[in-house]
């Protein structure tokens, strides 16, 4: 196996364009050295992005954040002005792991691992977060929704790089949040996770949602339906029984050792009232 | 399989080594630099017993690969105790009997130490949540949680 920690995008795609074998990219590697340890895989070439500034910067230009790829939890967490915009973003992200998982663990990596129950994924995916890829070709943007295709598979090329998520603006009362079920109060992998991001008038009226969830289908989910549901409401408990009902209709999960189908689907409910009840009253 | 040429800092002394690109910072530490403080208790970054930190984050070292030590200061449990002073933390853990194999000890230190140079005065509830990556199946977590609190004070005090 050769290791190369290129400081550039450009020398990065060359190096990932150019080989002939198996490359991975590496991040923090909190995912990548597990399967590696496992003999899960066994690349001819690994990059290590840790080195490239773009992937390493949080930026702000006109209330529009962009947050590298390579940007931890702990820097995340660090972060003054993205934790107040996007509560729900960073605490979806700080949730991985322990301390020294989240000294390590990358927002791009938590994505391009592409599991189905990656716990910042339903919180980016309400955030109408964009994600920006870097190619041979040159750049491109994928809807964050759009970018896990199953368990493990993104609809990245071999030779394409996840370079940053940017964020659209947000008015003035709006906010998000990100709850997931686990058995334990840490250390674990979520069972069903929602993340909510939403709009309220002065009134109190919601005027836009996006509602996701993880770990109820093969990918994290879009949930249309589920944000239709309180659109246009004050979150009064009619509004909340049906948004409950939108997401578990949305469930398509599979049974395991830390959930089964039911359990999962009723859960999706649960959670999507209460992280809608904390994502209103932080954009009030 | 090429090995590739790493120089770096630990515990404040310089170290040069040759390392495959498979080996990870643990490995290195054990096997090329002889610092076995640190332990192998997972390899998968689940227990904590590698625990170091790593340009100030505490990190899990077998989660690290050696060849990304290049120009990084490291600093593990050997760089703990002055010489024959032990550091405050270490003295608490055994005022407070807080370990029994002691396998667990080193990551606990070390996540412990870089606790309360970000925190002093933590909450005991804060120092659960800090430590919930140092698993230790020993002691039941009580007397680390009781020395460590103990040692915070200590330490504030000093
Ligand atoms: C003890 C432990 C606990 C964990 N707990 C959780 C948890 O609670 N919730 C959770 O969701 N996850 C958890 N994880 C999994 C993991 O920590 C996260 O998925 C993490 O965000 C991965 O990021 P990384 O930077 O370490 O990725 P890496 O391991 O470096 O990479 C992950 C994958 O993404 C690819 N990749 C990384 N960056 C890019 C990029 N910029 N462009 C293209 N491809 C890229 C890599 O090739 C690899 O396939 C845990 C892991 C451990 C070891
Ligand atoms: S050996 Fe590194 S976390 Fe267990
Ligand atoms: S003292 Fe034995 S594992 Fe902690």
């Amino acid at each position: 196996m050769q290791y190369e920690a290129p400081e550039t995008l450009a020398a990065a795609v060359e190096l990932l364009a150019g080989t002939s074998g198996q490359a991975r990219i590496l991040a923090g590697g909190t995912d990548l050295l597990v399967q590696l340890h496992a003999d899960m895989t066994d690349p001819d070439l690994l990059v290590d992005i840790k080195k490239i500034q773009e992937l390493r910067e949080i930026t702000n230009v006109d209330g529009r954040f962009t947050i590298g790829a390579a940007i931890t939890g702990a820097e995340l967490g660090e972060h003054p002005d993205v934790k107040k915009i996007w509560p729900g973003v960073v605490e979806g992200l700080e949730l991985i792991g322990s301390t020294q998982v989240q000294g390590r663990a990358t927002i791009g990596g938590n994505l391009c691992n592409a599991s189905p129950a990656a716990d910042v994924v339903p919180a980016l995916i309400a955030a109408d977060a964009i994600v920006h890829v870097a190619g041979p070709a040159g750049r491109r943007q994928i809807a964050v929704e759009e970018f896990a295709i199953g368990p493990g598979k993104t609809s990245l090329a071999k030779d394409e790089i996840v370079v940053s998520l940017s964020f659209p603006p947000r008015g003035e009362r709006a906010s998000d949040a990100y709850l997931r079920f686990i058995p334990r109060t840490e250390m674990d992998i979520a069972v069903v996770g929602c993340g909510i991001s939403l709009e309220r008038d002065a009134h109190g009226i919601c005027t836009q949602a996006r509602v996701a969830l993880g770990a109820v289908a093969a990918r994290a989910l879009l949930v249309p339906a589920a944000a239709a549901a309180i659109i246009g409401t004050s979150l009064d408990a009619a509004a909340l029984d049906n948004l409950a009902a939108a997401a578990s209709t949305a469930c398509s999960p599979i049974d395991d050792k830390r959930g089964t189908i039911e359990f999962r689907t009723d859960v999706a409910g649960v959670l999507a009232r209460r992280v809608a009840k904390i994502a209103y009253d932080r954009a009030g | 399989m090429s090995k590739y040429h790493v120089t770096t800092t630990v515990n404040n002394d310089e170290f040069e080594f040759l390392c495959e690109p498979t080996q990870t910072m643990l490995d290195v530490l054990r096997d090329e630099l002889n610092l076995t403080g640190s332990k192998e208790g997972c390899a998968t970054g689940d227990c904590g017993a590698c625990s170091v930190v790593m340009d100030g984050r505490l990190v899990c070292s077998c989660l690290v690969l050696g060849v990304e030590m290049e120009g990084k200061s490291i600093e593990t449990i050997e760089g703990m105790a002055d010489g024959d002073d032990l550091h405050p933390l270490q003295q608490k853990f055994l005022d407070h009997a807080a370990l029994q194999c002691g396998i667990c000890t080193p990551g606990v230190l070390v996540s412990a130490k870089a606790l309360l140079e970000k925190n002093p005065d933590p909450t005991e509830t804060e120092v659960r949540y800090w430590l919930a990556g140092n698993l230790c199946r020993c002691t039941g977590y009580d007397k680390i949680i009781r020395a460590v609190m103990d040692a915070a004070k200590e330490m504030r005090a000093a």
